[in-house]
């Protein structure tokens, strides 16, 4: 961090800068001349709570993408299908018996199952063959799009979200003051913050395992030099399969996440799918932290832009991403 | 690594002999290619306007789109997944430019200045995309122009003001000089055709043209080139450049062929179709891509009809699609021509002659291009 200020004092200053403007929207009760100018507070809030908690939901999705290619170089362009697949079944399963956590449970185990069958039967097979894995992924993405199709028919489902998380919380951020001096303060729904807070601490616990682990230890080296790696003597075979596993798995959980807070149908999985190329593209591929950031970013600019100028929202996701790739080609926070 | 490129070092020198026969006009001397070419003259005697539009135009057409594709996968290393996206681009601009139904929305010009307009702005649209492209690598480059594709589908989807939403722009008028409605079935067909083979040959001549040999230099070893002072990215750009004008040509065919154009036209999945059409057929030769789109249209036309002949779901056409498209890149490396190749090279196996000699080097190459993407 001081290395940075010392490096790009600029810049240092301006993202110091940033941070203290952001913090002033957040917590500052507007002037009426800002008001007037931008809109109320109570949208603005809104906008920015939704973007983080999408920024949440890119990041469980994207995380298992970069995961996966960090570590085998495979771009898994089916990756949108394993989200819908979890949503699915995690639909199924909350339909079935009514417990949302249990679908969380189901949805895990049966795509990372998915994961180890893909890597096992298909991936293992072509390994090294970077363009041909990206095609066998853009078959199965549509035989797997398209037997959803069969299984679950066009229509749009929604996981039931539990009791005891319906309703709005309020949140102790102002975001007006009445005639009368009483404070109003921002209501939003509870669930949205509890899966929040749930990526953040599945973000922290990857984190954790990856950097505080022996197994994690082993990925991090597999991801820099994959075949010095195998030669040391680890059974990388395995090593893969437990990732695979692990990324699909994200991706289903992602999928019941998702599910719960906006809904599935045909389509959605290409449009995760592109959400977590984009993630990835701009954060970094392979690297999770770069994910995080790249989909804090990406969702707030995706709420934000849809608020402000409502016709260009996807054009502000994409300029940020060739801004990116014309700054720092290999991603925000990738290493090379 | 460096194994491999010494390896095709040594093939080189035998490639260099056979340059002067190479030099020459493609297929001349192949019986089967006149007979193709012949059919396709004569198919308007053949096929009524069904076929002829349905199934024949409309396979030259996506050949096109697959045939940028496959000269920048082919030739250059570059799988782009936004070919599809820049031929609709230009669709959309001959809309916009030219005449259509949504009179708020179109300029109106004559149909001789909408289309080099079009074909002007798609060209510049795909070079700066390739640009952007370029600036990664190989397994990259899928992400990349994957997104370009993706962002410019719910682009049109979102904008009113220039690509009219989701409805799309109707009543694309088609072009009507001499006294011939150039969008009857018969004249449509010969203009389809004519743009085709001129582009066929304009890529065969190209892959054996210096431009086309350096690209081909870039794809195997960019380093390599590199220090042999070609500018590795320039060519890339240039590629990307030629290949976003053949797809520029087939979204302004493709415009007068439907007479419509909306965000369905330029969705992901169809993006994507463009990619399965052209590793079915083969990448390595320009007649790939033809041979991919034929098997797609047909599969496409008559999958509903046959699926239910067998008693099943007529719908399931996507998954057979899927399953085909897994099946070729399964077992064969280079689409059916490949398969075709290895078949007629077990026909004549021991015989040793120069031309299996050939077919064998030119199939070592494609599979260790797709290897190095």
């Amino acid at each position: 961090m001081s290395r940075f200020v010392e490096r790009h004092p600029a810049w240092a200053l301006i993202v110091v800068i940033a941070i203290a403007v952001a913090l002033w929207l957040i917590f500052a009760v507007w002037p009426q001349g800002l008001e007037d100018a931008v809109g109320r507070k109570r949208v603005f809030l809104n906008a920015l709570f939704n973007g983080i908690t999408l920024g949440g939901l890119y990041f469980l999705v994207a995380s298992g993408f970069t995961l996966i290619f960090g570590l085998m170089r495979n771009v898994n362009l089916a990756h949108g299908s394993l989200y819908l697949f979890g949503g699915y079944v995690g639909y199924a399963i909350s339909a079935a018996t009514g417990s949302w956590v249990l679908s969380f449970v189901v949805a895990f185990i049966l795509t990372a199952l998915v994961g180890v069958l893909l890597q096992v039967i298909v991936f293992r097979r072509m390994e090294g063959q970077d363009l041909r894995q990206t095609m066998v992924t853009i078959g199965l993405s549509i035989v797997f799009a398209d037997l959803m199709l069969w299984a679950c028919g066009g229509d749009f489902y929604q996981v039931q979200t539990p009791n005891w998380l319906i309703g709005p919380v309020e949140l102790p951020l102002v975001t007006a003051v009445k005639s009368s001096g009483e404070p109003v303060y921002l209501r939003y729904p509870l669930v949205r913050l509890v899966i929040f807070a749930a990526s953040v601490v599945i973000g922290v616990a990857m984190w954790l395992a990856l950097n505080r682990t022996r197994i994690g230890m082993i990925i991090r080296a597999g991801v820099d030099d994959r075949d010095m790696l195998a030669a040391t003597g680890v059974r990388i075979q395995l090593v893969f399969v437990v990732v695979f596993a692990l990324g699909a798995g994200l991706a289903g959980v992602a999928g019941v996440v998702g599910g719960t807070f906006q809904s599935l149908s045909p389509g959605e999985d290409i449009r995760f799918l592109l959400a977590s190329l984009v993630v990835v593209i701009v954060g970094g591929m392979g690297s999770i932290p770069g994910a995080a950031l790249g989909a804090l970013i990406i969702g707030l600019a995706e709420q934000l832009g849809s608020v402000y100028i409502p016709t260009y929202a996807i054009v502000v996701t994409f300029l940020i991403m060739v801004l990116v790739l014309a700054i720092r080609p290999q991603g925000l926070l990738a290493r090379r | 690594m460096s194994l491999a490129h010494d390896a095709r070092v040594t093939v080189r020198p035998t490639a260099a002999v056979q340059r002067s026969r190479l030099r020459g006009w493609p297929e001349i001397d192949n019986p089967a290619a006149w007979a193709v070419a012949a059919i396709l003259l004569i198919m308007p005697l053949i096929a009524n306007g069904f076929f002829l539009i349905e199934i024949f135009a409309t396979t030259l057409i996506l050949g096109l789109m697959a045939l940028s594709l496959m000269f920048l996968a082919g030739y250059g290393g570059m799988v782009s997944l936004m070919q599809l996206t820049i031929a609709g681009f230009s669709a959309y601009m001959v809309a916009v430019f030219g005449v259509s139904g949504n009179a708020n929305i179109s300029l109106g010009w004559p149909w001789w200045l909408a289309v080099p307009m079009a074909l002007a702005l798609a060209t510049i649209f795909g070079t700066l995309g390739g640009a952007l492209a370029v600036r990664t690598e190989g397994i990259y480059t899928i992400m990349i122009t994957l997104a370009i594709g993706a962002a410019f589908y719910y682009f049109t989807n979102q904008n009113w003001a220039i690509f009219n939403g989701h409805t799309g722009i109707n009543t694309v008028a088609t072009p009507n000089f001499w006294g011939v409605n150039w969008r009857a079935d018969i004249p449509f067909y010969y203009i389809v055709l004519a743009v085709a083979a001129l582009c066929y040959f304009a890529v065969d001549y190209i892959s054996r043209a210096p431009f086309g040999l350096a690209l081909q230099g870039v794809r195997d070893n960019p380093r390599r080139m590199a220090a042999l002072g070609f500018n590795v990215n320039a060519h890339r750009v240039a590629a990307y450049a030629f290949a976003s004008f053949v797809a520029a040509l087939a979204g302004v065919l493709q415009v007068w062929n439907y007479r419509q154009i909306s965000p369905g036209s330029v969705s992901v999945g169809a993006c994507i179709d463009i990619l399965i059409i052209a590793v079915v057929g083969g990448i390595t030769r320009p007649v790939g891509p033809f041979i991919g789109a034929l098997i797609f249209v047909l599969l496409r036309t008559f999958a509903l009809d046959f699926l239910v002949k067998l008693g099943l779901d007529g719908n399931r056409f996507r998954l057979l699609i899927g399953l085909g498209f897994l099946a070729i890149v399964f077992w064969s490396s280079d689409g059916v021509i490949g398969l075709w190749q290895s078949w007629r090279r077990r026909q004549r196996s021991g015989a040793g002659s120069s031309s299996g000699r050939r077919d064998r080097e030119s199939g070592q190459r494609s599979s260790q291009g797709s290897r190095h993407g």
